[in-house]
């Protein structure tokens, strides 16, 4: 049984930073991550852990001290925020191709500009195509045992890529709720040491990492870094089933609510799951067969799971809180209808770009994404799939 | 023991080996090779390097010309990997991860545009942080893996491909930045101007001494470019010896706050010694256009006597 205890999804995560005891965090402070190095500095001062904390001046060097760290053979963990984020843009490809499973808490924030600090998923959206493995949490809960999972499939020797969990800036990284963590001792047995195949400070075999990498050679180390992020589907599953057997609580690719014999259904990423669930049971009491698929791997991208989890909903919506201004719709709702297109899956879709900004969505908000769908059903037309939920002066969400 | 330059080679073989694919007449290759015989036998190295000339020809998949651990990730956050590198070794073998008897060095080797632009951030994050490594700015002056493009280490008035010399703007308008003066601001232990001058005395006992302080310590290496600069590839330790001699490069180290000039020359020559064989400065030498001349030794000699008090006053009983 584990310890209850009642913390934010950022004391959430310092503390699973806490219990793996990474050699080296290197972090730079940006709301609303900054409690993560704070928390944990404090770890660091008062001899809770054996790491080493470099104080960077800039989430570059952050990224940079992290692979430096990582090719050195040890753990290194740093958590970032948006724009922090967006200045180790260029570090995140360099960790990736390097293939250091570096581990990153990452607490969604919209992107400038202009500033904002408040949730969105923008800051996420701009990896996505980085070769990181990228889990989402619904609430502090999902966020801690994401963060317990993460090395375990970061360092497998068939993925060896970094991972970063995400979960949504002061909604839930601010919020207080009820929590159960696993005893240290646990922690530490099922996260285990880290043993890297080659290391710069091996003596025996000095190594170079990142060297000049032209046409004769860079395109088979990119599909290298693909069949890796395919091999990451089967142990994240793997990982999943031995924290299971742990803790009692189960994790897949993704969450099915209610989605097995449901009509309509929604498709999203992080709190907004809490929201949606709410709303579901609030349709399916009034007989309407609402269902939720709350998405935790985004990558690698789950899209013949996806697919077959819809193949019998009548319409769905895809909930992006991120705007990938590409004119026709957010990053997910077109990976999603990508996954059912090459699945020979044809159901109406339509994608709803919600929340940025900070901007609340509320149960009314989802519930009225429902009440679209069951439009859709009803009269068979998708009419306009690129809509918008709850921005002044759009009505009827775009439709 | 004196130094003796037949024995340092004969003797100290160097982790930075041939086959690297830098121009001839380069003077980074040297600088590199020298400062890595600096390193103490069975003593281990973890090698950072900012992308640019160095990093571009040294380490192309599947080669290497480092036979040391050598990590290159980006152009500005050589400092800031090499930090993490660091702050590693700090943790393992603090946690008895790593042999006891084991001793790493870390240092790191970035050009001027890695080093006085682009990477000035890390740099002096890192050295502020004193991490407990070595710096080394192998200084050409311009952007040259990119094509000679001026950098905030290009002299005043030289031709670049992004300050060239026309009929309007004679080349580059601005005066030098002085980064070794930037870096002693950082009160680090050691920090240090030099240059493969002579018997390359002063360039491997600065060497030594910035990787055996413990702490953050900084070199400032003077490494000329035939292609950037224009001379002929025979001639680099000419102009090397020409640089020193005029005291447009002075050598000089700053231990703990104290500046000694490692070398005074006899008899200081005038600029136009040093300018008048390398084609970057030609325009300098076209009738009407002695002014550029006059202000670039002004400047010269300015800073060479702000060094000659700050010797002074630094060294006060």
């Amino acid at each position: 049984m584990g310890i209850r205890e009642r913390l934010s999804g950022n004391e959430a995560s310092a503390i699973a930073m806490k219990q793996i005891n990474p050699d080296v965090v290197a972090a730079f402070p940006i709301t609303p991550s900054t409690e993560i190095p704070q928390y944990f500095s404090s770890f660091v001062s008062n001899g809770k852990v054996d790491t080493e904390f470099v104080a960077v001046e800039s989430e570059h060097s952050a990224m940079s001290a992290c692979i430096g760290a990582e090719a050195a053979g040890s753990r290194a963990m740093t958590a970032t925020s948006s724009n922090g984020l967006a200045y180790m843009w260029e570090m995140v490809h360099i960790a990736s191709s390097s293939r250091l499973p570096i581990v990153m808490p990452l607490v969604n924030r919209a992107i400038s500009g202009p500033l904002n600090i408040h949730n969105d998923h923008s800051d996420a959206m701009g990896i996505r195509d980085a070769g990181w493995i990228m889990l989402f949490s619904e609430n502090n809960q999902e966020a801690y045992d994401n963060l317990i999972m993460a090395h375990r499939i970061a360092e497998h020797k068939d993925v060896m890529l970094p991972l970063t969990v995400c979960q949504d800036g002061f909604i839930t990284s601010h919020s207080i709720e009820n929590i159960e963590l696993i005893e240290d001792e646990k922690v530490k047995e099922f996260v285990g040491q880290y043993h890297p195949e080659h290391y710069l400070l091996n003596s025996k075999e000095p190594i170079a990492v990142g060297p000049m990498d032209l046409q004769a050679y860079l395109f088979e180390h990119k599909y290298a870094e693909h069949q890796a992020m395919k091999n990451a589907k089967k142990v994240i599953l793997e990982v999943a089933k031995e924290f299971e057997k742990m803790t009692g609580r189960s994790y897949g690719l993704f969450e099915e609510y209610k989605l097995d014999d449901c009509d309509v259904a929604i498709v999203c990423m992080n709190s907004t799951a809490g929201t949606t669930k709410v709303v579901v049971d609030e349709l399916r009491e009034k007989g309407i067969k609402a269902g939720l698929l709350k998405l935790r791997v985004f990558r690698p991208f789950p899209q013949e799971e996806i697919a077959k989890a819809l193949s019998k909903v009548k319409a769905v919506a895809v909930l992006d809180k991120a705007e990938s201004l590409s004119s026709c719709g957010g990053p997910l709702f077109t990976e999603v209808t990508s996954a059912m297109y090459v699945n020979n899956l044809n159901v109406p879709t339509a994608g709803y770009i919600y929340g940025i900004g900070g901007r609340d969505t509320t149960t009314k908000d989802i519930s009225s994404v429902y009440e679209d769908l069951l439009e859709v059903v009803k009269t068979g037309k998708i009419n306009n799939p690129y809509r918008y939920l709850g921005v002044k002066g759009v009505k009827n969400n775009g439709i | 023991m004196a130094y003796n330059l037949k024995e340092i080679v004969a003797n100290k073989p160097s982790v930075f080996v041939s086959g690297h694919r830098m121009c001839a007449g380069c003077g980074a290759p040297i600088v590199g090779r020298m400062v890595m015989r600096a390193l103490k036998e069975g003593d281990h190295a973890v090698v950072s390097n900012a992308t640019g000339c160095m990093e571009v020809s040294t380490c192309i998949y599947p080669y290497s010309s480092w036979d040391c651990s050598y990590i290159h990730t980006a152009f500005e956050c050589a400092s800031a990997t090499c930090s993490g590198v660091e702050a590693a070794y700090k943790s393992l073998k603090k946690q008895g991860k790593l042999k006891e008897n084991e001793n790493f060095k870390f240092i790191t080797f970035g050009g001027d545009g890695g080093t006085y632009d682009i990477g000035l951030q890390s740099l002096s994050g890192a050295m502020e942080r004193g991490h407990d490594m070595t710096y080394v700015c192998y200084d050409n002056g311009a952007y040259m893996n990119t094509g000679i493009q001026r950098s905030s280490a290009t002299p005043h008035f030289a031709d670049t491909t992004t300050s060239p010399a026309g009929e309007i703007i004679p080349g580059k308008m601005q005066i030098r930045k002085d980064l070794t003066e930037v870096m002693e601001a950082h009160h680090l232990p050691y920090v240090a101007q030099t240059a493969a001058f002579m018997n390359f005395k002063d360039l491997y006992e600065k060497a030594e001494k910035a990787i055996y302080t413990k702490g953050a310590t900084f070199l400032n290496v003077l490494a000329p470019c035939p292609r950037g600069w224009g001379y002929s590839t025979d001639s680099l330790m000419d102009i090397n010896k020409l640089a020193v001699d005029t005291c447009y490069w002075p050598l000089y180290e700053v231990e703990n706050g104290k500046y000694k000039i490692t070398y005074k020359p006899a008899k200081k020559l005038p600029i136009e010694e040093f300018l008048r064989p390398q084609r970057r400065f030609k325009h300098m030498f076209k009738p009407g256009n002695e002014w550029m001349i006059e202000e670039f030794q002004k400047e010269v000699d300015k800073r060479w006597q702000e060094l000659l008090d700050l010797e002074e006053l630094t060294n006060r009983e």
